[in-house]
């Protein structure tokens, strides 16, 4: 994302440089400052640089114009790097521009001041980015787990005939598994709020009402993938290899791990599947950001859809099972 | 004898297949209102898939009829709601009380006055003073005590029972057959596979199953009747000997030992007495005998297995 209010020479070959680099995808350009904090907030883009009107008028007065690169800092494992990449290209993306008269200007601290303003979390605490991040991880482990040996648990111990010659419908049992642990998930959510705020110290700029609501939709899905592993596997070991099978890739691509930007193309794709990547946009963006309900809601359909699709499999699966 | 309204199972040519084989064949079965109906036959003869066809769990692939006066094939649900089904293992939950598991069951299926008809059911089988006690740890007669009172907790129109008796001892089957005689003399209709004779012979209807297909069905005289068979009793000593010389002679169809008897049995009289004649001792006695339910079903057994193979 840039924002750039200079049309200067110097301008423009420091941001093609910028988009030649392999580290950089510029989003949009804009002039305006709103629309640049805007799409920071939603999470849209990683950083902001603004480059100032009179850019390339002070840079050939010598006076090392100064660059404001505004970082969403909530995990600060994608903003440190990046940050050495910027100073990397700006120290000689304008050696070539710089000639003649202008050639002592390639000074050793190079031509360019950068200001780094880290936004949500300016001191880079590593904290306030994997604390948040652990609710969704641990959710995502002890839901699935829990409920992919529900039904298997029925089918190892014979009480699963007993459960299908009563009148219970396919959809009543599953319900029936899932609901208590949907209090068990927010038991979770609670106990690591507070060891985030009493233990961690981790800022929680928004509202935890909005947090606990939205929280349901996730832990939800996790259920969903739970019981639908139940209904597929034949015993108590393999639904816990499934459950790994789901929780390893949620761990890795989903953000939790590495920065979500910073994979390739086709793990992130992956990673959009998950509901857990979603998720940690989710509480990141409501304890850190202090995002509102609306600029969560783009993450929260693909969980619903999900949850959705998990579900309808496993009713489906269910049915057949005695035939 | 009796109109079709009677008729509490009434089904024709119910047949399942798993996969390429077929696990009952064409089976077709009247039971009457108030009848215990026994269900016998060899190991995987398929009595256990047809009891889950009768009972919504399974969907047959073939056939027709009603259960309760519902169709069996598209009225499943309302057919669950008045059967009690006693599965073959105990399938109740063994961390939970033996109250809590009928409660679930009261429960499940929407028991009116919850409380009163679990602590009534408890009664009824003599558990109370034990309802307290989870359920794995109960002795197989009590286990099986249990899932009896489960089953009957909804007030179910039939029950099907699938070898309730395994493992159980004598004086408990005893008191089990009791109790199903009087919940029969109450109107209850009882469908139950077993592979004890004595508890065949206290069955008012008899069905032998062997490899998915119906071979005799009747009272007891008449499935015995039915198999024409000639019995002949041997005492004595050398009755090991005898046997292995008596197996493969003609007429002899079965040879079989009764603690320190032998029967010998066969469906062409002429035949088996011409062959005991070549083989007579003085230190044997022959008797002629009735032929028992057990002499019959073995050869059943035995004619089955030859047309199968």
């Amino acid at each position: 994302m840039l924002r750039v209010a200079d049309q200067g020479p110097f301008a423009r070959t420091l941001v093609s440089a910028m988009k030649h680099s392999e580290y950089f995808r510029v989003v949009a350009e804009t002039e305006s400052e709103a629309e640049a904090a805007r799409l920071l907030e939603l999470g849209d883009v990683q950083f902001v640089l603004n480059i100032p009107a009179d850019f390339s008028r002070q840079l050939v007065r010598g006076e090392r114009p100064a660059v404001l690169l505004e970082a969403d800092a909530t995990d600060p494992a994608a903003t440190g790097p990046a940050l050495n990449a910027l100073r990397a290209i700006s120290l000689t993306v304008l050696d070539r521009d710089l000639e003649g008269a202008l050639a002592p200007l390639r000074a050793k601290d190079g031509p360019i001041d950068f200001r780094v303003h880290a936004h949500y979390n300016p001191e880079n605490i590593t904290q306030y980015n994997v604390v948040p991040g652990l609710m969704g991880v641990v959710l995502t482990m002890t839901m699935v787990i829990i409920t992919a040996l529900a039904i298997t648990r029925e089918r190892e111990r014979g009480t699963m005939e007993n459960l299908l010659a009563t009148p219970a419908r396919p959809f009543e049992v599953l319900a029936g598994k899932i609901l208590p642990y949907i209090a068990v998930g927010y038991i979770q959510v609670t106990l690591i709020l507070i060891a985030a705020r009493y233990l961690f110290e981790v800022p929680m700029v928004g509202s935890l009402p909005l947090l606990y609501a939205v929280s349901f939709i996730f832990i939800c899905a996790n259920l969903a993938v739970g019981i639908t592993f139940s209904t597929v596997a034949k015993n108590q070991l393999q639904a816990v290899q499934m459950a790994f099978f789901f929780f390893l890739p949620s761990l890795l691509l989903s953000g939790f791990m590495f920065p979500f930007r910073g994979m390739p193309e086709w793990a992130q794709w992956l990673g959009s599947v998950l509901p857990l990547t979603h998720f940690l946009r989710i509480v990141r963006g409501v304890l850190l950001k202090g995002n509102g309900l609306l600029e969560i809601l783009p993450e929260q359909w693909p969980i619903l859809l999900f949850t959705a699709v998990m579900m309808t499999i496993a009713v489906k699966r269910y049915r057949q099972t005695l035939d | 004898m009796s109109s079709p309204a009677d008729l509490v199972i009434d089904v024709a040519g119910v047949t399942k297949r798993f996969g390429s084989k077929t696990v009952v064949d064409q089976v077709d079965l009247q039971v009457r209102r108030g009848e215990i109906y026994g269900f016998l036959g060899p190991n995987g003869s398929g009595k256990t898939t047809f009891i889950r066809m009768l009972c919504g769990l399974l969907t047959p692939d073939g056939g027709s009829g009603r259960c309760l006066g519902y169709d069996v094939l598209t009225e499943q649900a309302a057919i669950k709601r008045h059967v009690g089904y006693m599965t073959q293992r105990f399938s109740f939950y063994e961390d939970l009380t033996i109250r809590e598991n009928l409660d679930f069951v009261a429960r499940v299926y929407a028991v009116p006055d919850r409380v009163a008809a679990v602590d009534r059911s408890l009664e009824r089988l003599g558990l109370q003073h034990r309802s307290r006690q989870l359920a794995g740890e109960l002795s197989g007669g009590w286990k099986q005590r249990l899932a009896l009172a489960a089953c009957l907790i909804h007030s179910p129109r039939l029950l099907l029972l699938d070898e309730p008796t395994a493992g159980v001892d004598p004086k408990a089957r005893r008191d089990f057959w009791d109790e199903i005689h009087t919940l029969a003399s109450e109107g209850l209709t009882v469908l139950i596979t077993t592979h004890y004779m004595d508890e065949a012979e206290r069955c008012h209807q008899l069905a032998y199953l062997a490899y998915g297909k119906l071979l005799a069905r009747g009272t007891v005289p008449e499935v015995i009747s039915a198999a024409r068979l000639v019995t002949w009793s041997v005492s004595g000593t050398g009755l090991h000997e005898l046997a292995g010389r008596l197996r493969a002679q003609p007429g002899v169809e079965q040879v079989v030992p009764f603690g320190n008897t032998l029967h010998v049995s066969g469906r062409d009289a002429a035949l088996l007495e011409a062959t005991i004649a070549t083989v007579r001792l003085p230190q044997h006695t022959w008797t002629r005998i009735a032929a028992g339910l057990e002499d019959v079903f073995i050869s059943l057994m035995d004619r089955a297995t030859d047309n199968f193979r």
